[in-house]
């Protein structure tokens, strides 16, 4: 029977070629319109590391200023953490695995005379830092804690400089020269583009990851430059390198890997008694107000999906809506149109239902044409919006198969939603009235 | 008129009518609060900067040698472009207006770390900058080559003397900006630091932010390593300038490298990227709203002509004239366009109330509600023209036939 319907379907819609094509046309507008932004919505709102997002905390301590007003009654700690603090965190290791991180802007002299310096972005950070957020590695591996404590200038290159630098080729035990010192080559990364970039969403939820890893204490001892946010709320207490490090001034972001509940609430009892402990000294003269947020959790407290792409996504929803509104009109007035048929079938004996599914299945279609069609128009969108936005959201414009997937099912079911009062109509037709007519 | 039976025969067949006013009415809210919204981003980019932005670009300098002389380089780099020809003027400092990236402190009147200082953006500057950057001085002087200090990355110690924008004074001194000249204000918490000067109107670094024109300069060169130089050209001469800029600075010296040399309409460009897209979707959006709207309405028109061919036939044969057939239409949707259009005024204030509570939008503003409401009745007679001229040049002797 399906068949049958299905080939009547596709006749009834060959039948009345412009009113389906209009039909088809609306869906597919709405889809390929709402499609558009829902994926620039989905992509924003992704999780970036599916596997370990409720394991990986990002850490704050509030160790702000005491005559910081509280927005209704609620005030937001520091979204990243000062020196003193992350690194006595980072001595005490109470959690399975931590890392403090910042980012630099260096510049890289190749070994060739004839090629000229470039910058590049690192990420100054711990040996744990590859394994806790599993990247991997095509050659080598991370550097080890001794690295860290010894301040050996090792680095990790991503896949792209060590193209640019080094042809591609296995670059372990090379060395790379980054502002005037040489660095060793430990490993070289694989692809790793995490969209959002949630290890540092303070310096750009949707930026690129940094091109070097490189140990976050060489960076310190060398005095080498921060190049992402710095936040003080009280002025450095003198000049040089070893005052700012001892200021209340915050840059640091700080990730913990606690691996279940109980983990967690050692971890949070540990640092709100440091801060306690703190306090004792005179710092931290706020009220005690430490936090973890998982990894989707600090996206949603950071608002990561901006504003302007939720109220274009509400927009686009309602275009889909008179989209709809606009394919139920076209559909009514195309069934109704049909009335001759539908009586002349009903008194050949068809019953309700069949017709019924007869011309659910001819919505079905209509709807299948438009997200296939909605579909295609849905890549000329995003392909619009790359345009639009430029290399930002180079990240966001991708869509996978989940999003082809919805954007099919959605047309089906809003064209059969759609199809659903026409079809009510059509099948209540009284079948004598129109007979006599004929 | 016969609005009359025109609405007896839409009560028979209620459905069309009500699915194309429902049509018209979410299509007018979603296009007046979406121009809304695009009035709110162009009034954002419509801001003057205070800058002489056509003549304006910037180039970053990074050392990265060993024995890299900042000072030195500095000097001579700003001797050296000042020197050139087609540059009226230029400067070294820390960020640049508009970028998206730099610094930013707060004043405050009185001493104290317990007293909130007003938010500011900071631009490191010599006595070359307010010519530089084109800005106009309202009151006060300008800084003197002997005010301009050198600073390292972690000092601390601020200069005594500052010139500020008209907006910084206002909010620093809101009964009289103008008394704000000669105040001596507070830095970092405790430092002193007196207002020598005030411009009219410059813009910071971060576009969104609600303290964008609140802007100091202090007279400081700064020894950061990066560095950055705005150059200001004669008229016209920015595109030839540009190149030979990057070429000098980069030959100068070869312990550091130039970057992103960007001019500040490209600057501009960038940082009201995601405002100026916006724009562009928002009208895609509306042209595409309207188009469908029309297109429904010519199809759910035609239909109801086609079903009511006998119909007109007979009125036709009755002594019916085409312009009266041609009006029946037209009247037919005009009455269903000015239900869905007073439909659509209210769900538009509805929609609007909602994303002032939940995006903090602004309220819309009231013409474009009357101005919608007049263009969606314009669309709608349009439309509606073709099937209804179709219905008028129905023969009258359909009537005598069956169908």
């Amino acid at each position: 029977m399906f068949s049958y319907y299905l080939k009547l379907g596709l006749l009834s819609i060959r039948r009345n070629p412009l009113l389906s094509a209009l039909m088809i046309a609306a869906i597919a507008i709405g889809i390929g319109a709402c499609m558009t932004i829902i994926t620039v919505n989905y992509v924003m709102s992704s999780n970036p590391i599916p596997t370990k997002s409720e394991q990986l905390f990002h850490v704050q301590l509030d160790s702000w200023d005491p005559n910081q007003p509280e927005d209704d009654g609620n005030f937001e700690p520091p979204d990243q953490m000062t020196y003193i603090d992350a690194m006595a965190l980072m001595k005490a290791q109470k959690a399975y695995r931590q890392v403090a991180s910042n980012k630099s802007s260096l510049v890289l002299e190749p070994q060739g005379d004839d090629e000229r310096p470039f910058s590049v972005t690192s990420r100054n950070t711990w040996a744990d830092f590859f394994p806790m957020f599993d990247l991997r590695f095509v050659h080598g591996g991370g550097w080890d804690d001794a690295s860290d404590r010894n301040l050996e200038r090792v680095v990790v290159l991503s896949k792209e400089i060590n193209e640019r630098v080094f042809g591609g080729e296995n670059s372990i035990g090379r060395r790379v020269r980054l502002s005037g010192m040489d660095y060793q080559v430990v490993g070289v990364l694989d692809e790793f583009h995490p969209v959002p970039k949630f290890f540092d969403v303070t310096n750009g939820a949707f930026s690129d990851p940094e091109e070097i890893y490189i140990p976050f204490n060489v960076a310190v001892e060398y005095e080498l430059p921060r190049n992402g946010n710095t936040n003080c709320w009280k002025p450095v207490d003198g000049d040089g390198i070893e005052a700012f490090l001892n200021s209340e001034c915050a840059w640091i972001q700080f990730w913990a890997e606690l691996r279940d509940n109980s983990e967690k609430q050692e971890y949070m009892a540990f640092i709100n008694a440091y801060a306690e402990q703190q306090k004792e000294l005179g710092r931290f003269p706020r009220p005690l107000n430490n936090r973890l947020n998982d990894v989707m959790e600090w996206m949603e407290d950071q608002e990561v999906v901006e504003d302007d792409a939720r109220v274009m996504l509400g927009l686009s929803i309602l275009f889909l809506f008179v989209c709809l509104i606009n394919t139920i009109g076209l559909l009514l007035a195309k069934f109704l149109g049909k009335s001759g048929d539908i009586s002349l079938r009903r008194a050949l004996g068809a019953s309700r239902s069949s017709l019924f599914i007869q011309h659910m299945i001819e919505s079905g279609l209509v709807g299948l044409a438009g997200g296939v069609l909605g579909l295609g128009l849905a890549w000329l969108g995003l392909r619009g919006i790359e345009m639009l936005f430029g290399d930002f959201v180079e990240n966001m414009v991708s869509m996978d198969w989940v999003m082809v997937l919805t954007a099919i099912g959605l047309a089906i079911v809003s064209a059969l939603l759609a199809g659903l009062y026409p079809t009510w109509r059509a099948c209540s037709i009284a079948p004598a009235g129109q007979l006599k007519l004929q | 008129m016969e609005i009359g039976p025109i609405w007896r025969a839409m009560m028979r067949n209620k459905t069309g009518a009500i699915l194309i006013a429902l049509q018209i009415a979410v299509t007018m809210a979603i296009m007046v609060n979406a121009i809304s919204i695009m009035q709110e981003k162009d009034r954002m980019m419509s801001r003057p900067s205070g800058l002489d932005e056509h003549n304006l670009f910037s180039i970053a300098s990074v050392g990265f040698a060993k024995d890299f002389n900042e000072r030195v380089t500095i000097e001579e780099d700003l001797a050296a472009l000042r020197a050139m020809p087609g540059i009226v003027n230029a400067i070294q400092s820390n960020a640049v207006p508009l970028s998206g990236s730099g610094w930013s402190m707060g004043l405050q009147t009185e001493p104290g770390a317990e007293i909130d200082g007003t938010g500011v953006g900071l631009y490191f500057v010599d006595e070359h900058g307010l010519d530089t950057y084109g800005v106009n001085l309202l009151a006060g002087e300008n800084f003197s080559a002997s005010d301009v200090a050198w600073r390292e990355r972690a000092a601390t110690e601020w200069p005594d003397k500052t010139i500020i924008t008209r907006a910084m004074a206002e909010a620093m001194f809101p009964d009289d900006w103008a008394s704000a000249l000669g105040k001596t204000v507070y830095i970092a918490d405790t430092q002193p630091i007196t207002i020598t000067g005030i411009v009219e109107k410059m813009q910071g670094s971060w576009p969104g932010w609600d303290g964008f024109e609140r802007v100091m300069l202090v007279p400081t060169h700064t020894l950061f390593g990066a560095t950055v130089y705005l150059i200001r050209t004669e008229p016209g001469m920015r595109d030839s300038v540009m190149p030979q800029v990057e070429e000098l600075l980069a030959d100068r010296n070869k312990d550091r490298i130039v970057r992103s040399m960007r001019s500040m309409d490209e600057i501009r460009e960038r940082s009201y990227r995601s405002e100026s897209s916006m724009i562009k979707i928002l009208t895609f959006t509306i042209v595409l709203l309207i188009a469908i709207t029309s297109l429904g309405i010519v199809g759910l028109a035609s239909f109801s002509v086609n079903r009511r061919t006998r119909q007109i036939g007979t009125r036709r044969a009755l002594g019916a004239s085409k312009l009266v057939i041609l009006r029946y239409f037209m009247t037919e949707n005009f009455i269903i366009s000015l239900g869905g259009v007073l439909l659509g005024a209210a769900l538009t204030v509805g929609l609007n109330i909602l994303m002032i509570e939940t995006f903090s939008l602004t309220r819309i503003t009231w013409y474009l509600v009357p101005v919608a409401m007049l263009l969606l009745l314009a669309v709608g007679q349009i439309a509606v023209f073709g099937p209804a001229r179709r219905a008028s040049s129905v023969p009258p002797a359909v009537a005598t036939r069956t169908v």
